[in-house]
This record gives structure tokens, C-alpha cells and sequence, in this order.
């Protein structure tokens, strides 16, 4: 059936959404670790498409390039290679669940009532920091205001991406023992008083 | 010059102190001294005679000595001698001889010349209107008492040179010795009470160390604490006293206090719903200091006691000069005594108690310096008696004589000892007259001295005392006139007594006997010299501090009241009074000489027709043990009580232990939250949230 | 009907009340724990990108992406230690990580 225009948004939204709240709740109760990973990606690629709705396309993507291409196959890669063994995982689920859920629920309900009952303030949009220029598409936008006025986030948050980088290595390098190495400090520092031998040989008596 | 008489002693102390302590750091290089070097079996000196198995009194739990004390041969040392000893000996010994000189000259110029001064030294106290200097005042009873504190000072350092030559700490002995001689220098040239109580508590603080000088006996520790002790309770007394004067007159220096001290008379103080007579009161406080610090009655027990020490210490402290603080204190006081009646009829009384019971008890003493110390005990009673009623210049001229000869015995006693190589008990001795004779001619002079027999310097000066009681009007006088008479035939028979069994008769050990010898030379001069004074200390300053010449003599430094005629009236008593106390002497002479060369069976019999009357007297009335179950146990009883309970249950365990075993309670607890578990941890602070979310959610700010 | 901001900030709490009940509730491993915290991470940006296009303003969109990139590098770091943690200990259990236990 075709559905008016002006509807195709709410549509897509609350496809979206339902689909994005429960792969999260899948995440959660899956018993195998594996398919918690791959439903938190169908949950990422769900938000994507919320984003997109909003209107912030690039932000959209990179959650699919990051997020999705990167981290989750991450995390992939760390199940698989942890070998778990899934069986004897289960009991004690339901323990916290009598304490959990109204916990669960104040929460749910608190933050809905937050979201309803509250407006903005009349002078909201002249407090706008960075309103978008017009005629501009959102990366376009994001770039210009993310290259002047944030560049010192920008290059901060670069700067924790390296540490990242360097923290992930230093935690997990493992110096096998019976891989060869160079070190190359040595080698450069070695002087002849130690690396060579002359002897002085007669001729045709051999060393 | 007087601050060089005064100081001197005091550098004399701090270069001689300088030498030990080098001395002893060179000896044990930053280590703690070998505790097994000596212990209390060595045998460092003479240790305590036989004498009376009396329990120390407040601490009969250190384990006594045998009754029997062995006889020790070897002399030789059993450690090296401290390095420096020679230089320490000489230069302390030297400044006190110059000061003793520096002492005569001061003498002759305010004793005749009258030229009194006052010195100030330093600023002292700045407190409001309080201004107060250190100074040295110098009238003729300060004079009298710089001669007699640095000569017999000056002899005493002379014979220890010879006395403690065996002994390896002789620099910090000298040091102490020093030390005692600048305080008291500085209790007797004291122009206000402050001051004089420094150097009251310096000559304290003097004689504990000196004491306990051979700390590692456990006796000479007990003793030296008990002498610290006791004296302390008279010094309480006596702070009272100052404080009592400050606070009636505004002041502690003298001149201000005798200037007002007329104003006051009849002044009362309201205390406890009495009014109390304000003189009186502080005279009372007073005179217990001077009760502790000359061992009256009450507060005698340390002395005898205080004999641990080396019997020069003996001499000088316990003979001489600390023990007549006491009796010099009064005297500078005399303005304030001479307008509080009662006070002085309590100081009589005391003095006159005092003289009988010493002298009762050391009838029946065996160790040779117990016999001594008692008398010391005894006489000073007897200057208490002259102060109490009156007779100022009377009293300070026993104490005068006195020094010589009681220092003389002393150091004698000293003399006999090493030549019996530390033995004290009386009992072992006998016939020492012909192996050491010279000692034997000097404690002969002495004890001649000391009974008063005619012409002898003790003969006029006690013969004052007696006559003064017997002429004074203060109403505890009779009781004073017969104890002092009785005492005196008390005293002839125990001095006798101790001459006799010591030096004549027949030797009651052959081997200490034959081993004795006489002492070095530099031991036997300061004998001689005591022994001069002792006889012609008297009849050259009788007139002086007895007959006409005490008013220009003393001049202001002893006030006598307008009502007290007790200086003139001594020349009136009948010739009955006046030979009552030789005989007296010859009595006491006389029943000696049958108990202790006609016929020795008579005092052993004696002693068991009425035993229990000899263990009294044997044991000093048994004070020791009074005092032991009044103070000392119930003291001790306090102190542990509140240490146990008070501080150990109640302060610590709501305090600092208390504290600390609740909260490791509480965390026991707490602990136990602390799972490990990090979900544990999110859902707590998840239930942190929710709450908070709804705190700000129904209440928000 | 018109999807209003309150929609996606709804979207945005229920994923972050998920997220959060999956860091306790669960008991198998610790992966979870660490998959809970990247659907919280979500919800947050869902938040801020909400806000962003409903109030106009490209800071939401900005700040959105700097989140993204700490979380990206938090993941890394906290699966580096996930490993090691499983090589030194052999389990991944959440009821074998009691060492703080005090």
C-alpha cells in the first residue's frame, strides 16, 4: 500500500526504533555471546537509520564505519577468540530481577516523565551555539565548524585515540621466547674491540 | 668578688662535667655503657655496713644486702679510671680553695668592716609589677655561711681526691660536688625567695645525684629517690610558703618582705572558714621546707638513708652544709619568725623532738655512719631550738661550730673505713687506735668537740643553745630545755660509744685489723684542719655570735624583736644551768666507758632485759615502716588503680583503643560490602541514581 | 503523527535502561558488561544528535562524534585488557572476578 508521504518519516521511525530496542534487549539475554554481537550491530545499524532521520547523515555513517565496521567486529573477534564455553553460564539470572526491574522501571518511567514535562525555554534557539548555514550538506557543516571553532577537540581526541592505540599493544605484546629478534641498538653500538679479532697468521699455516 | 666566689664553683662543676662526659663518650664510643660491667655484687665502695637490718622503707621491695657485709680485700679497681680524673680533681679543687680564701677576706670585711652589698646579676622576673634580679646579697650571715660552705667545700674536694682515688667516674664526682657547692652558694647570697629556692632545689638536686653516684647499687638508687622524695614534701611546704608571702605582700625579694612584714602582723587569712594568722601560716610553710631539707623530725627518714653515698658526700652534704639550709633559711627569716609566735614556738618544738629522738636512736646504731648521721640529725635539732626561741646568732654559731666538727667526723669515719677497706659495722672494729693513731687523735678532737666538753668549740656553742632554752619564754621552752639537756647525755654516750668500740679494747677482726692502715696525706690535712676549727672555732667567736658582740656583728642581717631579751638573759642563768650540760657530758662519758671498756656484758644484758624497747630504738621507732604503710602502700595502691583502671581501662578503652576496636568492628561490617563482585558495584550505584533521580525529581531545586 | 524529540529521547532512555540492566543482570561474561556500556554510549549520542537537529545547533552533532570516537577507543583498550585478563586467568566468568574483594 502507499502511504502518504508525510507519514513515510513516523514510519521509518518507529520501524527503526522498535527494531533498535529489541536487538538491545537481545543483546542482553542472548545465550550465545556471538549472537549478542551480531544483534548489537543490527541495534548500530538501527540507530544509524534513526540518525539519518534527524537529519545527521555523516554522523549516520561513521557510526556504520566505526561503529559497526570497527568495534563490533572487534568485539567479534575478542568472543570467537576467547573460546567460552557458554553452557554453564545461566543461573543466577534471575536474582536481581525482583530488585532489578522496579529499579529498571523508576528509571524508564523518570526519564520518560523528564522528556514530557519539560520545554524548552522561549529564548532556546538564540542560545544556539552553532546554528548550520544553509546550503550546506551536514558534512560540509560538521567540517567547517569541526576544523575552526573545535579543532582543539578534534586533535584531542585524536591524541586519545593514539593512546588507545599504544595502550591496546602495551597490554596484550608478548614477547614469545623462541622468536628471533633484531635489536638494532646493539648492532649499531657494537665497536671493532668487541666485534673483531686480529690475528696475525703465517703464511700457510692457517688460523 | 663575691660573684667570683660564687661562680667559680660552677665553672669548676661545668669543666669537670665537660671532662666526664668526653670522657665517658671516649670510653663507650656510641654505644650504651656494658651493662654487665658492673653489677650490684661488684663492690665500687664501702657499701652498707651492717647496722640496723631496717628495711628501706619506701621500697622494700629491692632485694637488702646481707646483714653480714663480707669483708672486701682487693683494692683494685675494677675498671680504669676515668680519663681526665687528675685535671677534673685539680681544677675543682683549686677553684674551691681560691673561693674559700675569696670566703675568709669576705668575712673579715662585712663581719668587721660591714661592708654589706648587694650585687645584681641579671634580670630575673618581669610580670606586671613583679620586677625581680638575680642578686647576691651579702650581710654578715650570708658571710658566715660562705665561709662555712666553701671551707668545709674546699676540704671536702681535697680529701676526695684521695677518698675516691680507686673510683673510675672521678670527673662527674668532682663535677656534682661543684654543682652542690655553686647551689648552695647561690641559696645563701639569694636576695629574693625565688632564687633561694633555686638553689634549694639546686642543693636537692646535688645531693640525689651525689647519693645515688654509684647508681648501679640498687640501695644507693632506693636512697637517693627517697632523699629526693621526702625532701620534696618539704619543698612543697615551702612553695606554699613563697606563695603565701607573694601573695601577702606583693613581693618576693627580702628587703621589700621585711619592710613590710610589720604591716602584716596580726593580718589573718580567711581559709576553709578559719581566719588564720597570715605570718604564722607562711612562717609554718616555711619552716616545713626547712623541716625536709635539715631532716626534723617527720621528715628525717631520708638521711640516714642518704649514707649510701661516699662519705664525703656524707661530710659536706649531710653534715655541713645542705642539712643547715634549713636552719640558715630561718635565720634569713628571723624578721618574719621574730613577729609569728606561734611559728616559732612549732620550730622549737620540732627542733627539740628532733635532738631527743635522734639522739635515742643512735644509741643502739652499729654502722659508724649512721651513728654520725644521727647526730647530724640531732644537733640540728638543737639549732632549731636556738632559732625557735629566739636566739638567732645562737643557732647559727652551733651550725658554725657544727660544720667543723661533724665534717671532721665524717670525714674521719671516712678515714677508718678505707683502712678496714669498707667495712662499716662497728661491731668488726676495735683497737684501731694503734694502727691508724692519727685518724684516732682527729675523732677524738671531734667527738670531744661534739659532747661539749669545756673549751671545745661544740662546748660553746650547745652549752648557748641550752642555756637559751632554758631563758626563753616561748612557751614550748621547758620541753625544749629538757629534751636538749637529756640529748646531750644521749649524745656523750653514743659518741663515746662509737670511740670505743672502734678505736680502743681489743680488735674483733684480726685480719682487718692487721691489714688496716693509715690514710694519705692529702686524706689526713682536711682532718687537721677540721680539727683546729673544732677546737678553736669556739672560743674565738663566742663573744661574736653569743655575748656582746652580735648586734654589731650581724647588724641587720638578723632581726631580733624589741621583746626579746633571750641574748642578754644567757649571761644571768645560775652556775647550776651553766655546768648542767658537763655534766651531762661526763654522765654520758662516764656510762660508756663501763658499757664499752669495763664491763661489755652490761649492754648486751641490757638489750635483752627489755628487747622490745632496743628493736624500737634499732629501728629508728619504726618510721620507716609507719611511713611505708601510710603513704607508700596506699600511694602505690592509688597509682595502680588509676593506671589499670583509670588510664588503662576508662582512657584508653574509650579513647585510642576503644576507637580503634569499634571502627575495626564497623569495618568488619562494612567489609563485607565489598564483594569483588563489579556488578555488585554498578547496581549499587545504579540504586544510587534511581534514588537520586527521584530525590530531584519530586524535590527539586 | 508527528515524531516530536520526546520520540527519540523515549528511544534513547529505554537503551540506556537496557544498557544498564545488562551490566548487572547478566552472569555470563564480562563481554557483555562491555557491550552494555557501548548501548549506553548509543543512547547518549542518540540523545545529543536528537537535540541537535530539534534545537538547530551543530554542536550536539560535533560533541556526538568526539563521543564516539572515546568510546571507540575505550572498546579497544577494555577488549585489550579483557584478553589479557582471560590469558593470566583462563575464564571470563563474572563470578570468578572477585579479586577486589575486600
Amino acid at each position: 500500500m502507499i502511504l502518504p508521504a508525510a507519514l513515510l518519516p513516523a514510519v521509518f521511525f518507529w520501524i527503526f526504533a522498535v527494531i533498535c530496542v529489541a536487538s538491545a534487549v537481545m543483546v542482553i539475554t542472548a545465550r550465545n555471546p556471538v549472537h549478542s554481537v551480531l544483534f548489537l550491530i543490527l541495534a548500530f545499524v538501527n540507530a544509524s537509520g534513526l540518525f539519518m532521520l534527524l537529519g545527521a547523515e555523516f554522523l549516520a555513517m561513521i557510526l556504520i564505519v566505526v561503529y559497526v565496521g570497527a568495534v563490533a567486529v572487534l568485539f567479534l573477534f575478542v568472543v570467537m577468540m576467547l573460546d567460552v564455553d557458554f553452557t554453564e553460564l545461566r543461573q543466577g539470572f534471575l536474582n536481581y530481577l525482583p530488585i532489578g526491574i522496579p529499579i529498571g522501571i523508576i528509571f524508564a518511567v523518570e526519564l520518560v516523565l523528564v522528556v514530557f514535562a519539560w520545554a524548552f525555554a522561549p529564548d532556546a534557539s538564540s542560545a544556539v551555539a552553532a546554528p548550520p548555514p544553509p546550503d550546506m550538506t551536514n558534512t560540509e557543516a560538521l567540517g567547517r565548524l569541526l576544523y575552526t571553532r573545535y579543532v582543539y577537540f578534534f586533535e584531542a581526541a585524536g591524541v586519545v585515540l593514539l593512546i588507545a592505540m599504544i595502550g591496546a599493544i602495551v597490554l596484550t605484546l608478548r614477547h614469545k621466547v623462541n622468536v628471533r629478534r633484531q635489536n638494532v641498538r646493539a648492532q649499531v653500538a657494537r665497536t671493532p674491540a668487541t666485534a673483531i679479532e686480529i690475528r696475525q697468521v703465517r703464511p700457510g699455516q692457517g688460523i | 668578688m663575691y660573684q667570683a666566689i660564687v661562680f667559680l664553683p660552677l665553672l669548676g662543676c661545668l669543666i669537670a662535667g665537660l671532662i666526664s662526659l668526653v670522657g665517658a663518650r671516649a670510653r663507650f664510643p656510641g654505644a650504651d655503657p656494658a651493662a654487665g660491667a658492673e653489677n650490684s655484687t661488684h663492690d665500687l665502695g664501702p657499701h652498707t655496713g651492717g647496722g640496723a637490718p631496717s628495711p628501706h622503707g619506701a621500697h622494700a621491695a629491692i632485694a637488702h644486702p646481707t646483714s653480714e657485709p663480707t669483708a672486701h680485700d682487693d683494692h683494685a679497681a675494677h675498671e680504669p679510671a676515668a680519663m681526665g680524673s687528675l685535671p677534673a680533681e685539680v681544677v675543682t679543687t683549686t677553684f674551691l680553695f681560691i673561693a674559700m680564701v675569696l670566703a675568709w677576706i669576705a668575712f673579715v670585711r662585712v663581719g668587721f668592716f660591714h661592708e654589706d652589698a648587694r650585687i645584681p646579676l641579671l634580670p630575673f622576673i618581669f610580670a606586671g609589677d613583679l620586677k625581680v634580679d638575680w642578686a647576691l646579697r651579702v650581710d654578715t650571715l650570708t658571710a658566715v655561711m660562705l665561709v662555712v660552705v666553701t671551707t668545709v667545700s674546699a676540704l671536702v674536694h681535697l680529701y676526695s681526691i684521695g677518698y675516691m682515688a680507686e673510683d673510675p667516674y672521678r670527673p662527674r664526682f668532682f663535677s656534682y660536688l661543684s654543682l652542690f657547692t655553686f647551689a648552695m652558694l647561690m641559696l645563701v647570697t639569694a636576695d629574693n625567695l625565688v632564687q633561694l629556692f633555686f638553689g634549694w632545689e639546686g642543693v636537692g638536686l646535688a645531693s640525689y645525684l651525689l647519693i645515688g653516684f654509684w647508681y648501679h647499687k640498687p640501695e644507693a638508687n632506693a636512697a637517693a629517690i627517697k632523699a629526693f622524695v621526702v625532701n620534696r614534701i618539704g619543698d612543697f611546704g615551702f612553695a606554699l610558703g613563697i606563695f603565701a608571702v607573694f601573695w601577702a605582700t606583693g613581693a618576693i625579694d627580702l628587703d621589700t618582705i621585711f619592710a613590710q612584714a610589720p604591716a602584716l602582723a596580726g593580718k589573718t587569712i580567711h581559709y576553709l572558714g578559719h581566719d588564720l594568722d597570715t605570718l604564722t601560716v607562711i612562717c609554718v610553710l616555711l619552716f616545713m621546707g626547712a623541716m625536709g631539707k635539715s631532716a626534723q623530725f617527720l621528715l628525717h627518714t631520708w638521711l640516714p638513708d642518704a649514707m649510701e653515698g661516699p662519705t664525703p658526700v656524707s661530710a659536706l652534704i649531710h653534715a655541713a652544709t645542705m642539712v643547715t639550709a634549713g636552719v640558715f633559711m630561718v635565720a634569713r627569716l628571723s624578721p618574719l619568725f621574730e613577729l609569728a609566735p606561734h611559728a616559732q614556738a612549732l620550730v622549737t618544738g620540732v627542733g627539740a623532738m628532733t635532738a631527743f629522738f635522734a639522739a635515742t636512736v643512735g644509741l643502739v646504731q652499729n654502722d659508724i655512719k649512721r651513728i654520725v648521721a644521727y647526730s647530724t640529725c640531732s644537733q640540728l635539732g638543737y639549732m632549731f631550738v636556738a632559732m625557735g626561741v629566739g636566739a638567732y646568732s645562737v643557732g647559727m654559731f652551733h651550725l658554725f661550730t657544727h660544720a667543723f666538727f661533724k665534717a671532721l667526723l665524717f670525714l674521719g669515719s671516712g678515714s677508718v673505713i678505707t683502712a678496714m677497706h669498707h667495712e662499716q659495722d662497728i661491731r668488726k672494729m676495735g683497737g684501731l687506735k694503734d694502727r691508724i693513731p692519727f685518724t684516732h687523735a682527729m675523732m677524738f678532737i671531734g667527738t670531744l668537740a661534739l659532747t661539749g666538753f669545756p673549751l671545745t668549740a661544740g662546748a660553746f656553742s650547745k652549752d648557748a643553745i641550752i642555756k637559751a632554752a632554758f631563758v626563753s619564754q616561748n612557751p614550748v621552752a621547758p620541753f625544749a630545755f629538757a629534751a636538749t639537756v637529756i640529748a646531750a647525755a644521749l649524745t656523750a654516750f653514743y659518741s663515746w660509744r662509737l670511740i670505743f668500740k672502734t678505736f680502743w679494747g681489743a680488735p674483733n677482726d684480726r685480719e682487718h685489723y692487721q691489714a688496716a692502715h693509715e690514710s694519705p696525706k692529702v686524706m689526713l690535712i682536711p682532718l687537721a684542719v677540721l680539727a683546729v676549727g673544732s677546737i678553736l672555732a669556739g672560743y674565738v667567736f663566742n663573744d661574736l655570735f653569743t655575748g656582746h658582740g652580735v648586734e654589731e656583728f650581724f647588724g641587720a642581717s638578723l632581726k631580733f624583736a624589741p621583746g626579746n631579751h633571750v641574748l642578754e638573759r644567757l649571761e644571768t642563768v645560775g652556775w647550776q644551768i651553766e655546768l648542767l650540760p658537763v655534766v651531762m657530758m661526763l654522765l654520758g662519758l662516764g656510762v660508756a666507758y663501763l658499757f664499752y671498756r669495763r664491763r661489755p656484758d652490761l649492754p648486751v644484758a641490757l638489750a635483752r632485759w627489755n628487747p622490745a624497747l632496743y628493736r624500737f630504738l634499732l629501728n629508728k621507732w619504726y618510721f620507716d615502716e609507719l611511713y611505708d604503710a601510710i603513704f607508700v602502700r596506699p600511694t602505690i595502691w592509688l597509682g595502680r588503680l588509676l593506671w589499670r583502671g583509670g588510664d588503662g581501662w576508662l582512657i584508653d578503652g574509650f579513647g585510642p583503643d576503644g576507637v580503634s576496636a569499634r571502627v575495626l568492628d564497623v569495618t568488619r561490617n562494612v567489609i563485607r560490602m565489598q564483594t569483588g563482585y563489579l556488578y555488585h558495584y554498578a547496581f549499587a550505584m545504579l540504586i544510587g541514581a534511581a534514588f537520586f533521580i527521584t530525590l530531584f525529581t519530586w524535590w527539586g531545586h | 503523527m508527528a515524531i516530536g524529540l520526546g520520540h527519540y529521547l523515549t528511544v534513547g532512555a529505554i537503551l540506556f535502561t537496557l544498557g544498564i540492566f545488562g551490566i548487572f543482570l547478566n552472569r555470563k561474561n564480562v563481554i557483555i558488561i562491555l557491550m552494555s556500556i557501548e548501548l549506553i554510549l548509543l543512547a547518549v549520542n542518540i540523545n545529543l544528535v536528537a537535540f541537535s537537529s530539534f534545537l538547530h545547533d551543530l554542536v550536539g552533532q560535533v560533541f556526538a562524534l568526539l563521543v564516539l570516537t572515546v568510546a571507540a577507543a575505550e572498546t579497544a583498550i577494555g577488549l585489550a585488557i579483557l584478553a589479557v585478563f582471560f590469558r593470566n586467568r583462563g575464564s571470563i566468568a563474572v563470578e570468578d572476578i572477585n579479586l577486589m574483594k575486600g
